[in-house]
C-alpha cells in the first residue's frame, strides 16, 4: 500500500523515472516496482504517461476555455447521457458534474478563440437538454496541475555551505 | 599600523575555513552540480512566509523581549515536550539568532580560559572555532564508522579530566549522517553523571531522521543539558536566522545576559514566522515537515545505493541530509579528490577534513538536492572514478 502510493506520487512528479530509480528511492527492489507499475496499468489506475506543456510557450497555438453548462437532466438517464454527448467531442478536454450554480464544467482546447466560439454555438448550445452556457476564456495561467507556470521564485543557494 | 599587534590572538589562531576555499573555486565555475550545500533546497513553506509578511504589513517591526516572544517560547516548549519528551518551561527557553548564536552563547557562558570542550569528530565546522573564540580549548573525540559514527561512552570517558567543562552532542550529525540510539545516549549520560560537565546537545537536525523518531539527549537530563535547536533545517528556514536554547535556568539566565547586550533579540519577523511554523506543525501532525523528510529520505536511499553501486565504501546515513563516503582507496586526500572531482567531474562536494582530521579520507555529499541533480552527479562521479582507474 505504502509502496503503491510512493510509486504513484513519484511517477506523477516525473513519469520518466525508471523502475530502478524508484526502487532505490523507496528501498524496494526493481522487480517488485516493475510488477506493481504493471498491475497499476492493468487495473487502470495509471492511465498513461504524458508530458505537461506550458501552452504559453508552446509553438502549438492553443486557446482554452472553461464552459459552464446548465442542463435539464433527463428522466432515467440523469446527467450521464448529456455528459456523454459532450465528452465525445475530441476538442473537449474534461467534463465534470458540479455542485452549485451550473451543472457541467467543460474544459475545451482549440487553436483559436473563433474555434471555441464556433464549438459552443454550433455543437454544445444546440444539444438537447442544454439550457444555457457561459464561456470563460482562460487569459493567463499561473499554476496548473501543481506546476507554477509564471516566473516565480529563483531560490539562490550558495554553491557550498557548511 | 602593525595590524598583527592589534588583532586578538584567538581570532588569529583560527585557520581559514576549508569550506570557504572550496566555495571560492566552485562559485566561479560553470556547469557545476553542487552536493556541497548544507541547507535545505526547499523554500520556506508558503504559510510561514505569508504569516511573516502579514505581520510586517501590520507593523510588527519592533524589538521583542530579550528572551523572545512568549507565544513562540510557549510553542517551543510544547513542541519539545510533545515531540521528544523533553520538559523545559518558558523561563528556561531563549530564542536566538539561529542555533549558531545559541552555541556561541553557551560557550561564552560556560568557559573560563583553558576549559576544555569535548567535540565528537568529525562534526560541524563551527564548534572548535567558537570554543577557541570563547577562550576554551576544543578537544576532538573520535567517532568511528564501525560505530555508525555514534559517540562511544568509553572513548568519551578516556577524554574526561578536571578541565572538561562541556561535551557537544551533535546528533543527527553533520557531516556523517550518524545518529544516537537511546541505549547509546544512556551510556554517554551514565559516564557524565556525577560530574560537573554540561551536555551541549546540538539537535538542529532532529526532524530529519529516517526510520525512527529522534531521541533527545535532554530527555530526563534537562538539568544538565543545554539543548540547542532551530528552524533552519526542519522548516527550511536557514535565511531567517532563528534558533533557540533550552537549559537549566541558572545557565540560560547567563546566556540571556550575553544575548541582551550583544543581540537584544532575534528578528521579530523571523519569530513571527517561527510561531506559524510550530502552530501549523503541531496542528497538522507535522504534515509539511513530514513531506520534506519523505523527499529527503527518497534522495538518501537513491544516493546511498548510487555510491554502493560504484563500489565506494559508504555508511548508510540515518539522519540529517548528508552522506559521507570513503574515498581512501583512490589514494588521494579528501581535498585532492574534491578538487579534481570539481574540476574534472563538475560536481562540488566538501572534503571530509573540513570537519576535522577525523574526516580525512571521506567526502561530504549533501542530498538536499533535486533527484535529477543527484542522479546526474552520481553519473558524473562514476565517470570520474572510472577515469582514475
Ligand atoms: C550541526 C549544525 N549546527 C548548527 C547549524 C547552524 O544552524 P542555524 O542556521 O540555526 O544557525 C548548522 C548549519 O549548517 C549545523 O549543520
Amino acid at each position: 500500500m505504502q509502496l503503491t502510493q510512493e510509486i504513484l506520487t513519484l511517477l506523477q512528479q516525473d513519469s520518466t523515472l525508471s523502475p530502478k530509480a524508484i526502487a532505490q528511492m523507496t528501498g524496494s527492489d526493481e522487480e517488485t516496482v516493475r510488477a506493481e507499475i504493471e498491475r497499476l496499468r492493468d487495473e487502470g489506475v495509471i492511465l498513461g504517461y504524458t508530458i505537461r506543456i506550458n501552452t504559453e510557450k508552446s509553438p502549438i497555438p492553443t486557446v482554452e476555455a472553461m464552459i459552464e453548462v446548465k442542463v435539464s437532466p433527463q428522466r432515467d438517464l440523469g446527467y450521464n447521457d448529456i455528459a456523454r454527448r459532450i465528452y465525445k467531442f475530441p476538442e473537449v478536454e474534461s467534463v465534470f458534474l458540479m455542485s452549485g450554480a451550473y451543472d457541467l464544467a467543460v474544459k475545451i482546447q482549440a487553436p483559436t478563440m473563433q474555434a471555441i466560439s464556433a464549438f459552443v454555438w454550433e455543437k454544445l448550445a444546440v444539444l438537447d437538454g442544454v439550457t444555457g452556457t457561459a464561456t470563460l476564456f482562460i487569459m493567463r495561467k499561473y499554476k496548473e496541475n501543481g506546476t507554477i507556470l509564471v516566473e516565480d521564485e529563483v531560490p539562490e543557494r550558495l554553491v557550498i555551505t557548511p | 599600523m602593525n595590524y598583527d599587534k592589534v588583532l586578538a590572538s584567538p581570532v588569529v589562531s583560527i585557520p581559514p575555513s576549508g569550506i570557504r576555499r572550496f566555495f571560492d573555486v566552485a562559485s566561479t565555475m560553470q556547469g557545476v552540480i553542487s552536493l556541497g550545500v548544507g541547507e535545505p533546497d526547499f523554500v520556506t513553506p508558503w504559510n510561514i512566509r505569508e504569516a511573516s509578511i502579514h505581520s510586517i504589513e501590520h507593523g510588527r517591526t519592533h524589538y521583542t523581549s530579550n528572551h523572545g516572544m512568549p507565544e513562540l517560547r510557549e510553542l517551543i516548549c510544547e513542541y519539545l515536550s510533545r515531540r521528544y519528551g523533553v520538559r523545559y518551561d518558558l523561563s528556561s527557553c531563549l530564542v536566538t539568532v539561529g542555533a549558531s548564536e545559541a552555541l556561541d552563547l553557551a560557550f561564552r557562558a560556560l568557559l573560563n580560559p583553558g576549559d576544555e570542550v569535548l567535540i565528537p569528530a568529525p562534526s560541524y565546522v563551527s564548534y572548535a572555532p567558537c570554543v577557541t573564540l570563547a577562550h576554551g580549548i576544543p578537544v576532538a573525540v573520535p567517532t568511528y564508522e564501525e560505530d555508525a559514527y555514534a559517540l562511544r561512552a568509553d572513548v568519551l570517558e578516556s577524554f574526561l579530566n578536571e578541565r572538561t567543562k562541556a561535551v557537544i552532542l551533535p546528533y543527527p550529525n553533520n557531516p556523517t549522517g550518524g545518529i544516537m540510539t537511546r541505549p547509546q545516549i544512556d551510556a554517554v549520560t551514565r559516564v557524565l553523571s556525577g560530574r560537573d560537565v554540561v551536555m551541549i546537545a546540538d539537535e538542529i537536525y532532529s526532524e530529519l531522521t529516517y526510520g525512527g523518531t529522534h531521541e533527545s539527549f535532554a530527555k530526563g537530563m534537562e538539568d544538565r543539558t543545554i539543548l540547542i535547536n532551530g528552524f533552519s533545517k526542519a522548516f527550511a528556514m536557514t535565511g531567517w536566522r532563528l534558533g533557540y536554547a533550552c537549559g537549566p535556568k541558572p545557565l540560560i539566565d547567563m546566556m540571556v545576559k550575553i544575548h541582551q547586550y550583544t543581540m537584544l533579540c532575534a528578528p521579530v519577523m523571523a519569530q513571527t514566522a517561527g510561531i506559524e511554523a510550530l502552530k501549523d506543525a503541531l496542528s497538522s501532525d507535522f504534515a509539511q515537515v513530514r513531506a520534506m523528510r519523505n523527499a529527503y529520505n527518497r534522495r538518501r536511499l537513491l544516493i546511498y545505493e548510487g555510491f554502493k553501486d560504484m563500489g565506494l565504501p559508504v555508511f548508510e546515513p540515518r539522519g540529517a541530509f548528508y552522506i559521507f563516503p570513503s574515498i581512501r582507496e583512490t589514494g588521494m586526500t579528501s581535498e585532492q579528490f574534491c578538487e579534481r572531482l570539481l574540476k574534472e567531474g563538475r560536481v562540488a562536494t566538501v572534503p571530509g577534513n573540513a570537519f576535522g582530521d577525523a574526516g580525512e579520507g571521506h567526502i561530504r555529499c549533501s542530498y538536499a538536492a533535486s533527484t535529477d541533480n543527484i542522479m546526474e552527479s552520481l553519473r558524473r562521479i562514476r565517470v570520474f572514478l572510472n577515469h582514475l582507474n
